[in-house]
């Protein structure tokens, strides 16, 4: 790609701090939604799934299970709609897109912890 | 009329101050030289005639070079004329983005659209094609169909849409928003896309 395009997506992105996270961790988004002329904040929780990292256009994937129907959503990283991303669990997988949990349910679907120890916490 | 050359660099999106996600294109605009002014006296109409990109000089032929050095710049790859040019100019002005446009104008920029190739009427002229392909339908589901009437006219109309060379011909899209300008680097950003391949020259006019 062209150093000038890749000036310029920097330029368009400014700042977004979110915490570290890779696919694999169960995150919180919390996620701004208009009303009318109210705002709300609604809280997706989940595993990530996928996370594409394009300067301008990154995109991450969180899937969680709601009454029994997989339920996959999509947010762009840079979207001012997302008020926070929370940490909560980080996960031990061996690639980058975890598609395979789609085929799985139950036990087969989880994700093995990683497990801190207070010093690294 | 004003306006100024480019070159499509790429595409890119983001999210404006409303939260809406814009799509845009990057167009590396200008600096622009006054090559030539043209006058009512002496040209029978008014344009200025400017140049964009540096070129070298051995690529450069020695009358380019004598045209160059009379607006006293070095020589450039594209050149090209504006009628009616809005702005007074002088022989050897320099022209940027900002001079010229303002975030929120409207826009019309030309360019060189792809070339696609040789293209049946599907792609060419958006012909709908056969629709089925069941119920008895021979291998034909992206054919023209038929070209004209039997016995009157006896032949087929001048103008029928057919198969053929599609793209690489000069188009004028209309009515484009200028969402960013960023000065430092000459870049500026229209709203959706241009037509040209990345790398090729854009005209922006306003």
């Amino acid at each position: 790609m062209s150093l000038l395009l890749d000036f310029v997506k920097k330029q368009l992105v400014g700042e977004v701090n979110h915490p570290a996270f890779k696919a694999g961790d169960t995150v919180t988004v919390h996620y701004k939604i208009k009303e009318g002329d109210k705002e709300r904040i609604q809280q997706f929780t989940g595993v990530v799934i996928q996370r594409k990292n394009e300067p301008t256009t990154a995109s991450f994937t969180v899937r969680k299970i709601s009454n029994g129907v997989g339920v996959e959503r999509i947010f762009p990283l840079a979207s001012p709609f997302i008020d926070k991303i929370e940490v909560n669990k980080v996960g031990v997988v061996r690639r980058a897109k975890l598609y395979y949990i789609r085929t799985r349910t139950g036990k087969s679907a989880r994700i093995r912890e990683k497990l801190t120890t207070s010093k690294e916490a | 009329m004003s306006g100024i050359i480019g070159k499509k660099i790429g595409m890119t999106s983001f999210f404006d101050a409303n939260g809406k996600y814009v799509p845009c294109t990057v167009i590396e605009a200008g600096p622009c030289v006054v090559t030539q002014v043209k006058t009512n006296e002496k040209d029978g109409y008014t344009a200025l005639q400017l140049a964009f990109d540096e070129k070298k000089e051995k690529h450069t032929s020695s009358a380019m070079k004598g045209h160059f050095e009379l607006a006293k710049t070095t020589p450039k790859r594209k050149v090209v004329e504006f009628r009616h040019f809005e702005e007074e100019k002088n022989l050897g002005d320099t022209l940027t983005v900002e001079q010229v446009f303002a975030e929120g104008d409207f826009v019309d920029v030309v360019g060189t659209s792809k070339g696609k190739g040789f293209q049946g009427v599907v792609k060419r002229h958006g012909f709908g094609g056969v629709g089925g392909q069941t119920h008895g339908q021979h291998d034909r589901q992206r054919a023209p169909g038929s070209l004209g009437a039997s016995s009157d006219p006896s032949r087929v109309m001048k103008g029928m849409r057919m198969a053929g060379r599609t793209g690489g011909n000069r188009k004028k899209i209309q009515n484009l928003e200028v969402v960013k300008i960023m000065a430092e680097k000459n870049v500026i950003l229209i709203k959706g896309s241009v037509p040209g391949a990345k790398g090729s020259y854009v005209i922006i006019e306003k």
